[in-house]
């Protein structure tokens, strides 16, 4: 877990702490880490944002479903809910409203470092969103043939966004609304502190942990603005069970709930036998 | 004279008693059975004032014949009383075949005499007399009257006061039997006087002004110097099971009142027949003053030796009446320092009602464990339950199955008539109405009290799950900017109240019991919690709130705990708002569900189908509604499409709702087990004792008790309508069947007034 936010002056982050959405060239900062343990299974990346009220009311209403499931008509004339993210310079905006605006949009890479040499490490950028999402809640909108370019015909961009939505991927199965960054995103999340999926790391053969211990650096074109609200960001790696990501939460309270119960249990028996012939009904007549 | 009495004499009377024979008259009733040959044998040596007086029971009274078949009397009586005393004359002899406006028709001793019906002089509660003029076949005018003791024995000819003294011997020994008295007396009438008289009664009759005042002036003119023939008694049998009836309420702290129209002694009679006056009592006190001084007094040394301390200006009633402005007290309870009763006339009773009696009669008859009130009026009943309801913190219950108990019904919280053959309006004016005393104790012990506990419940559970289901959203509040972001999805609110918690809590609040029918009334102590509130207060309703609060904790914490920060077992996102949504719903369903297991006692099939129907209904609507096929035709309706599909398949999501489960249910198991094992209410205790009899074989239902056919009970033997003389004598109701009319009798004598004390 490295947090890049940058507000340490230490951090080589630092300098692109005020950044703001447009800023090209994208300013790029690279951490360097060590992983003190190898990652056997396949490894998930990550993104984590704290102090980001997704689940604000207003935050949360503001999107279309209808256009991000395809509607045309709705692509066009987008639902009232995204105001004051509806339309730009008289354009609609496609995807409309605030989370589409305000989408996460810092790129990271991954290196090995081995001796001095930077190995990239491949990163998936497919399968990390529920299959329902992608194949039945966001559809790109239909018409005469697969040019996006022409199916977003007549739409403009979120207005921080650099790139219109037709030009996410260069791959046309995760482009549009089915990109899948985008449809991560568009899963708003449920507290103020939060993790997305961001890639993942495939084990390549069975000899080889996916991993290795060793040291590491992350490339991140730093784009995403937090400091204004006191946000951090985070990036995550992590191996995962069948009971899900790391979260002792469950297991130390089912631990404390387990003897809570035994110590209750203890006590009342001890009550119900000091104390239990005092509850006799002699005193009612019958 | 002669004086009978329908159920018996000193001779203990069985199945072996000589029936008396009535052969000799074909048209006596079969079913009329007689024990005393004296009397027989009387009538039939022609022993005029026997035939007198017979002759005047079956002439003096408003009942219609009804003779469908030759020989096949049937009588259609406006007071049971009468209906009775008809019978007995025909039984006698004396039949009352037939009625015209203008005459009566009468078999006496086989021989059909025709009498000329000349006036009715009417019944009315001052007069508490009704009379008949007739002229016989002969030519002879008669005035036969009967009515109340005491009014007839100042109308009275001084010739007969032997006799008087002698009927008054009877009186006295009937009343004290609990029998209901009559005198019967008649007159002869002059000829001249008559005319005289029937003249000018057609004149007040026809007069404009004051017609009533000036025929009760003719009435009074001429109903004197009467002479007397006898009296009658009618036993007043009790309906079943009246006396077990009190003593159970009794033990459920009722307090009991009897308000009687009937003579003192009739009414302390039937006070000790049930039971509610007995030999354990300390002092029964009687107020009989007939001034206001004395009243007060009589109350006033009644109190002190109940409670002698209760005069001392530090008594903290005394101080609190010092206090307060007369009008908004409550009297708390006192306590006596025995058990005591209370009998107090009418008379007395209009004293006591008088503005600064009021609090004195409360006081003293509140400290007395019975009060019975005779000789009063419908009025006056109204206005003693009306006298408790202003000073006392009690919810009053009247019961009575008479016109004259209307008043009083209306007035009490509670009213309820009892259906009999006193007439409908009593049943008309209540709230229930059922048609036997005994069945008061099944209504307040068991229905009464079910229906309390299933009410308390009702309302515990339904505040419960609603605080838990609103203030989730108050702590989400903390986590989500204070934006109002509702923490379930849309729909689950709608239909959380509407659909999915509706039947089970509907289920228990028409079912449940604690105890059986039968062990709530063995232990009439079980109704008591239901006097002091103690199920549904303001200590109740605020621990149900801090349960509420504390199961919304648990709720909210227990997702975010298990959401913060984790993934799926495939790595995808779970910690979304849509997700979160999802388990803290289903979090709260089960936990509502399970506190309504816990609190359900009765279990019935509907309960469980309520249950268990209303989960996977909620679990059916859920995966219905974030389904593909509901997204893609509404599709802004439904945004969680696929949520339960990718949330309630992950395990730590119900590893989750089974400890929010756990959490939510301990304190409320360990908190009843507590309380029932270190501080069991009494009512616990019984609830005890009944689950340990349970295990023993159950005791043998109570027997069931031979059933009286006969529930005679009524007033004097008076058609009390007034007017209904007129209405004869003008032939409007000579159809072949009388109307039903509804009219009530004077005074039953078991109208019990109860308010349950505090």
């Amino acid at each position: 877990q490295i947090d890049y936010t940058g507000t340490e002056p230490s951090s080589p982050c630092n300098k692109c702490l005020n950044v703001s959405w447009d800023s090209t060239p994208p300013c790029t900062c690279t951490i360097n880490f060590t992983l003190e343990h190898a990652f056997e299974s396949n490894v998930f990346m990550y993104y984590g944002l704290s102090n980001f009220y997704q689940n604000h009311r207003r935050y949360v209403k503001s999107r279309d479903d209808s256009q991000l499931n395809g509607d045309n008509s709705s692509l066009l004339n987008p639902s009232k809910e995204c105001e004051p993210y509806r339309t730009n310079e008289d354009k609609p905006i496609a995807p409309c409203g605030a989370i589409a605006n305000s989408m996460f949009n810092d790129t990271l890479e991954l290196y090995r470092i081995d001796n001095d040499t930077r190995t990239p490490i491949t990163l998936i950028k497919k399968g990390i969103a529920w299959w329902t999402d992608k194949n039945v809640k966001f559809r790109n909108p239909t018409g005469d043939g697969n040019n996006l370019t022409a199916l977003f015909q007549g739409t403009t961009k979120p207005v921080n966004w650099p790139k219109p939505v037709y030009m996410l991927d260069s791959e046309p199965d995760n482009n549009g609304f089915i990109n899948e960054d985008f449809i991560v995103w568009m899963r708003t999340a449920a507290l103020p502190t939060f993790r997305k999926l961001y890639r993942l790391i495939e084990r390549k053969n069975n000899f080889q942990p996916t991993l290795q211990a060793g040291k590491y650096s992350l490339d991140i074109a730093y784009n995403y603005p937090v400091h204004s609200f006191d946000g951090r960001k985070r990036m995550i790696l992590s191996t995962i069970s069948w009971m899900g990501g790391k979260n002792p939460f469950l297991g130390i309270a089912y631990i404390t709930v387990g003897s809570i119960c035994f110590f209750l249990g203890v006590v009342l028996l001890f009550i119900h036998h000091k104390y239990g012939n005092r509850n006799t009904s002699a005193d009612i007549p019958n | 004279g002669d004086v009978y009495d329908m159920s018996g004499q000193r001779i203990e009377i069985n199945e072996n008693t000589e029936k008396v024979d009535f052969s000799y008259n074909p048209l006596a009733d079969p079913k009329f059975a007689f024990y005393d040959h004296s009397l027989v044998e009387a009538v039939k040596l022609n022993d005029v004032p026997t035939h007198r007086f017979f002759r005047l029971l079956s002439l003096c009274h408003t009942v219609m014949p009804e003779e469908k078949k030759e020989g096949n009397l049937v009588y259609q009586a406006q007071s049971p009383d009468e209906g009775a005393l008809v019978t007995a004359a025909r039984n006698f002899g004396f039949v009352f075949r037939a009625r015209t406006p203008e005459t009566i028709t009468v078999v006496e001793m086989g021989e059909t005499k025709v009498y000329k019906l000349l006036a009715i002089l009417d019944f009315n509660n001052v007069r508490k007399r009704m009379s008949v003029i007739v002229r016989s076949p002969e030519g002879d005018l008669t005035l036969y009257c009967k009515g109340a003791d005491t009014i007839l024995y100042e109308l009275l000819h001084p010739s007969c006061n032997s006799l008087k003294e002698e009927t008054t011997e009877h009186l006295n020994e009937f009343a004290g039997e609990g029998l209901r008295t009559l005198v019967v007396a008649y007159k002869s009438l002059e000829e001249d006087y008559f005319q005289d008289w029937i003249r000018r009664h057609h004149e007040a009759s026809t007069a404009l002004e004051g017609r009533e005042d000036k025929l009760s002036e003719l009435y009074e003119e001429i109903e004197k110097d009467l002479m007397l023939l006898g009296a009658t008694a009618i036993e007043d049998k009790l309906q079943d099971g009246v006396p077990q009836t009190i003593e159970t309420l009794a033990k459920a702290n009722i307090k009991i009142w009897v308000l009687t129209g009937d003579k003192q002694e009739t009414a302390m009679n039937i006070g000790y027949s049930c039971n509610l006056l007995n030999d354990d009592m300390e002092e029964v006190f009687i107020i009989e003053g007939s001034t206001s001084d004395d009243v007060l007094n009589e109350l006033r040394n009644a109190r002190k030796k109940m409670k002698p301390d209760s005069f001392l200006d530090s008594d903290e009633i005394n101080i609190q009446f010092e206090k307060s402005s007369k009008k908004q007290i409550i009297i708390p309870d006192e306590q006596a320092n025995g058990v005591y009763g209370l009998v107090i006339t009418g008379h007395s009773l209009a004293y006591a009602l008088e503005g600064n009696l009021e609090l004195e009669l409360v006081r003293t008859a509140c400290m007395c464990k019975v009060v019975i009130c005779c000789r009063v009026t419908p009025l006056q009943k109204a206005q003693v339950v009306e006298l408790v309801k202003k000073y006392k913190k009690a919810v009053t219950l009247a019961i009575g199955d008479g016109a004259n108990d209307v008043s009083m019904i209306k007035t009490a919280h509670i009213g309820v008539g009892i259906s009999g053959q006193e007439g409908m309006q009593a049943v008309l004016s209540s709230d229930f109405s059922f048609a036997q005393f005994r069945y008061l104790q099944r209504l307040l012990l068991v229905h009464g009290r079910w229906s309390y506990i299933r009410m308390c419940k009702f309302l515990k559970y339904f505040f419960y799950k609603n605080f838990a289901f609103t203030l989730v959203h108050f702590w989400y509040g903390f986590f989500s900017g204070f934006s109002a972001q509702t923490v379930y999805d849309e729909w689950f609110i709608t239909l959380y109240n509407l659909v999915y918690t509706s039947l089970p809590v509907l289920g228990m609040s028409l079912f449940d019991q604690d105890v059986d029918d039968r062990w709530s009334m063995l232990f009439p102590q079980l109704y008591v919690p239901g006097q002091q509130n103690l199920y549904f207060n303001k200590v109740v309703f605020v621990k149900c709130m801090l349960q509420g609060i504390y199961s919304s904790l648990i709720l909210f914490f227990i997702p975010y705990g298990a959401m913060y920060n984790t993934v799926r077992s495939d790595g995808k996102a779970i910690a979304d708002y849509q997700s979160f949504a999802l388990m803290a719903q289903t979090c709260l369903l089960i936990v509502v569900s399970v506190q309504i297991g816990l609190d359900t006692s009765y279990w019935t099939v509907v309960n469980q189908f309520f249950i268990w129907g209303s989960l996977s209904v909620y679990f059916a609507i859920t995966f219905t509604m974030y389904s593909d096929g509901m997204y893609l035709i509404f599709t802004a309706s439904f945004p969680f499409i696929g949520t339960a599909r990718n949330t309630l398949s992950q395990p730590n999501v119900w590893l989750a709702i089974f400890l929010s489960i756990t959490l939510c249910v301990l304190p409320v198991v360990g908190f009843r087990f507590l309380k029932a094992q270190l501080k069991p209410t009494p009512s616990d205790k019984v609830l005890l004792k009944i689950k340990e009899a349970k295990k023993r074989p159950p005791p043998p239902s109570p027997k069931r008790r031979l059933r009286r056919t006969s529930t005679r009970r009524s007033g004097y033997a008076f058609s009390h309508q007034h007017g209904f003389g007129a209405l004869i004598m003008s032939g409007r109701n000579m159809r072949p069947k009388s109307p039903f009319a509804t009219t009530g009798t004077f005074s039953p004598n078991s109208d019990k007034y109860k308010h349950k004390g505090l």
